[in-house]
């Protein structure tokens, strides 16, 4: 592979959680590598997307923790909120995790190169916009790796503007607290600002095309949360679809489909979806297919143009780090010459970091039973848990579904309390195939919320101890 | 000193063969004669028998894989040799090798699935792809496994049974004589189960004991009523012995009494066994497979109850080791549950003798002095290797037999 014909091995595009672990991992295996960035490393996850969320949805724990202090016995005056705080702090936290990015880079040898990139010919990469004028405006690399994400859905008439119109950029450099807000999507994205917002003391409002929120997750977990987040008081427009929106005053008007409804707010968050950056790739110039924003590969990466290769978002859903991060190790080590097992779809956890806490891994009890499968369905709340009654925080549940035959974990389903930290154990589970008999044999430490994970497995053969 | 063993000519004009399982795993012992694996041609499933014993070391052709004639397949080691430069060995070899990967490997797979059966004997494999080749009746040694360090997974029992549907139904062994094919037997509304592979060991053996081994069979009639008396008081006593462990019990007493049953027959020599591993026939949802006790002649009737009943739960899960199956000098097959007066069994190979046992039912029988008396009766049915056993000495065993059987306390206790 090492030929002098070319400057790179292996040559990344977008720098991303699957666009930086795929050059760090080439450059582990002794591939020469360089990876093009025409903004920050660490891509929207680490800058504008899963890391900054985070860091807010934690000041809106912290606040609604200490307003509830007095339940534990601490007696503390009224918390102020201070926004542009929160954001400068959430702000640090991703500028700490960037420098971390590019200090591992640099530590594997990888060159990076801060410039726009596009395919030229067979193994030739252009570039642009590059700020220093000694590097090369063109260089050839023997393989080439797409990584450069998807980016927001933009909806007609709501074009992203930081007064009134956000989109998850602005929705995460606020200028100002509104007193109304529309969220218009109640996927992860959309109910994760919701929580945060509403924490916040904002009046929410999500409109919701599906006919329950969170879609993709396990129907009895999308009825928990959207019963939990309009007991916190946000207004939910479930099967609603917006027909129309005027600015008047500073003043949103959204119509929902039915016309009987108009809701007001100063600013409208929208989350409706995400589309793929496929455009001035110089793709035209391949054989490499794209499909209604998503780039056609194979289950290790491969486009239709050899030596050409497309990783996370870019490639198509789900649109997760982890599962980019995932894809970019095998698509390189299949490249370096090994011989990597494709990421299994089914088995990549997916997180809501929305209050309450959502996590999955698997099929959904409908899925599974869509797939023909007889099924053991397992469920165990966190009021029956000991430690979740010592936190003062029993919200929730954890579902397992079990294939009734073969004792195979097909799903896990959990909402509640730092139900994102657990879903690991499933995840490892279903990983090293274990069946229900080896769930049932593992000891869950005491006290631990993750016993229900225990309990809910025993409860799917009638065996839960504290039901 | 290491020599390779080679892929045998099954059969003229075959240029190459699967190895469709190992029979011996890494680090196994290898006499001379033992099978150390079955290779398939297109025509036939053979045994391929190591000419020289020794151990084996590394497998060089996983299962599931095909070979050219000639090929090196495995290392044999001499005994205490511990490991050996298998490249310095295979060096000026003609190539040779895996000839292709098997037809279902898709092409994400690894090229060349590292054989499951490690050193140790110990096959790996997940929990989930465990109990889905027990569900179907597929041994696990057999398969090569893609998961990390050669573990079998989920994949690769699907994919195994997969294979096994699209394979072809034909395997009749070479040693049999060639005959036309049979007209089809299927008529509109039949279906063809295709074979797993514990059918067709079945079939290859017991065809292999019934064509090879002179049976001939001798038949005696037991008086139960002291037995089931005793064993009612050992339950009463809160024990559970079922019939067939005391007869397990009672089959390792009388050979332990008759030396001359207690053999196996080889073509080099007569082996006479210092103590008794009686195997017990155990019927799965998959087929027949017969679990060893072993030592039974040392062990207690309660250990001998408690574990046949491990074994034969481990069996219908398809649980079992291949060292909980293989071996044994002596096989109980039991019927007398299903009603079945008496029956003659065949020959569990290389064993010399098999007892099957009917059903315990009340009988009238000459009582003394011409009188009559109606008491319950067990028929038992010996079958024997007539190159290792003469009759009168299978006589003498089947009454010592029979004398335990009608006076257990006494051999038992």
């Amino acid at each position: 592979m090492k030929s002098v014909d070319y400057d790179y091995d292996v040559a990344v595009i977008g720098g991303g959680p699957g666009g930086y672990v795929a050059a760090l991992r080439a450059a582990q295996l002794g591939l020469r590598t360089a990876l093009v960035e025409q903004a920050d490393l660490g891509g929207i996850c680490l800058n504008w997307g899963c890391i900054p969320t985070k860091a807010l949805l934690r000041s809106a724990d912290v606040l609604r923790l200490i307003r509830s202090a007095d339940r534990y016995g601490v007696a503390v005056g009224a918390p102020v909120a201070d926004l542009s705080a929160m954001v400068a702090r959430s702000r640090k936290v991703a500028s700490e995790l960037q420098r971390g990015v590019a200090y591992l880079l640099k530590k594997n040898g990888v060159e990076v190169i801060h410039a726009r990139a596009s395919l030229g010919g067979a193994g030739s990469v252009r570039l642009e916009n590059v700020p220093d004028s000694a590097h090369a405006r063109s260089f050839q690399a023997a393989h080439v790796i797409l990584a450069t994400g998807a980016r927001a859905r933009v909806l007609p008439g709501l074009d992203p503007d930081p007064g009134s119109v956000w989109y998850y950029r602005e929705a995460l450099s606020p200028g100002f607290l509104p007193p109304r807000m529309v969220v218009i999507g109640a996927g992860a994205i959309g109910v994760e600002f919701a929580s945060f917002y509403h924490a916040l003391g904002v009046q929410v409002h999500i409109v919701e095309m599906a006919d329950r929120v969170l879609p993709p997750e396990d129907e009895e977990i999308s009825r928990h949360v959207a019963a939990a987040l309009s007991k916190q008081g946000m207004e939910l427009h479930l099967g609603a679809r917006m027909i129309g929106s005027q600015r008047a005053g500073g003043v949103w008007r959204i119509q929902l489909q039915g016309g009987v409804r108009t809701l007001e707010a100063e600013v409208v968050l929208v989350a409706a979806g995400i589309v793929g950056n496929h455009e001035d790739l110089g793709l035209e110039r391949t054989a490499v297919r794209v499909e209604r924003s998503h780039v056609v590969t194979d289950a290790l990466g491969a486009t239709h143009e050899p030596g050409v290769y497309a990783i996370g978002d870019l490639a198509g859903a789900p649109w997760l780090a982890h599962k980019a991060s995932h894809e970019a190790v095998a698509c390189v080590e299949a490249i370096a010459g090994g011989e990597p097992h494709p990421l299994d779809v089914m088995r990549i956890p997916a997180c809501t970091y929305s209050h309450p806490q959502v996590a999955h891994v698997g099929l959904t009890e409908a899925q599974a039973r869509a797939r023909g499968r007889a099924v053991r369905v397992g469920r165990f709340p966190f009021t029956a848990n000991g430690k979740a009654i010592a936190l003062g925080d029993t919200e929730g549940f954890v579902k397992v579904v079990m294939d009734a035959e073969s004792g195979e974990l097909l799903g896990a389903h959990m909402v509640g309390a730092e139900v994102t930290e657990m879903i690991q154990g499933y995840a490892v589970a279903m990983g090293l195939e274990a069946t229900e008999e080896d769930l049932m044999q593992t000891v869950f430490p005491h006290p631990t919320q993750s016993e229900a994970m225990h309990e809910a497995v025993l409860s799917a053969y009638e065996r839960a101890l504290h039901l | 000193m290491a020599t390779l063993l080679r892929m045998p000519e099954v059969s003229a004009n075959v240029e190459s063969a699967v190895i469709v399982a190992w029979a011996k795993a890494e680090g196994d012992a290898v006499a001379a004669g033992d099978c150390v694996a079955e290779i398939e041609t297109d025509k036939a499933v053979v045994e391929f028998v190591s000419e020289s014993a020794g151990r084996l070391g590394r497998v060089l052709v996983a299962a599931g894989h095909e070979a050219r004639v000639g090929a090196p397949v495995a290392v044999l080691l001499d005994d205490g040799e511990r490991d050996v430069d298998v490249e310095a060995l295979l060096a000026g070899q003609p190539a040779g090798g895996p000839l292709k990967e098997p037809a279902s490997a898709g092409p994400a797979g690894p090229a060349s699935p590292a054989p499951a059966a490690a050193a140790s004997g110990r096959v790996f494999a997940s929990p989930l792809a465990r109990r889905l080749a027990a569900q179907a009746g597929l041994p696990l040694p057999g398969l090569a496994g893609s998961g990390p360090h050669g573990r079998i997974v989920k994949r690769d029992v699907q994919a195994a049974l997969a294979r096994a549907t699209a394979a072809r139904p034909s395997t009749a062994p070479v040693e049999t004589a060639v005959v036309p094919e049979p007209a089809p037997l299927r008529v509109p509304g039949d279906v063809a189960v295709p074979h797993s592979a514990m059918r067709r060991t079945i079939a290859r053996r017991l065809l292999e004991s019934k064509t090879t081994i002179p049976h001939f069979y001798l038949r005696s009639e037991c008086r139960m009523e002291a037995l089931s008396a005793l064993r009612r008081q050992i339950n009463e006593a809160g024990r559970h012995v079922s019939i067939n462990d005391i007869i397990v019990k009672a089959v390792a007493v009388a050979l332990m009494d008759c030396p001359d049953m207690n053999v196996t027959w080889t073509d080099e020599a007569l082996i006479r066994h210092a103590g008794v591993d009686v195997s017990v026939a155990v019927s799965t949802p998959s087929g027949l497979i017969t679990p060893v006790v072993r030592g039974v002649h040392d062990k207690s009737l309660s250990r001998v109850s408690a574990e046949i009943a491990a074994l034969a739960a481990r069996a219908r899960e398809g649980r079992l080791s291949p060292q909980e199956y293989q071996g044994g000098s002596f096989t109980v097959s039991n019927l007398g549950m299903y009603g079945t007066t008496e029956f003659a069994a065949i020959i569990n190979p290389p064993q010399a003798a098999i007892l099957a046992v009917g059903a315990i039912e009340r009988r009238v029988v000459a009582g003394p002095e011409g009188s009559v008396e109606v008491t319950p009766m067990m028929t038992v049915t010996l079958s024997v290797d007539h190159r290792a056993i003469d009759g009168a000495a299978a006589a003498k065993w089947l009454d010592a037999f029979r004398r335990v059987i009608e006076n257990p306390l006494a051999a038992l206790i």
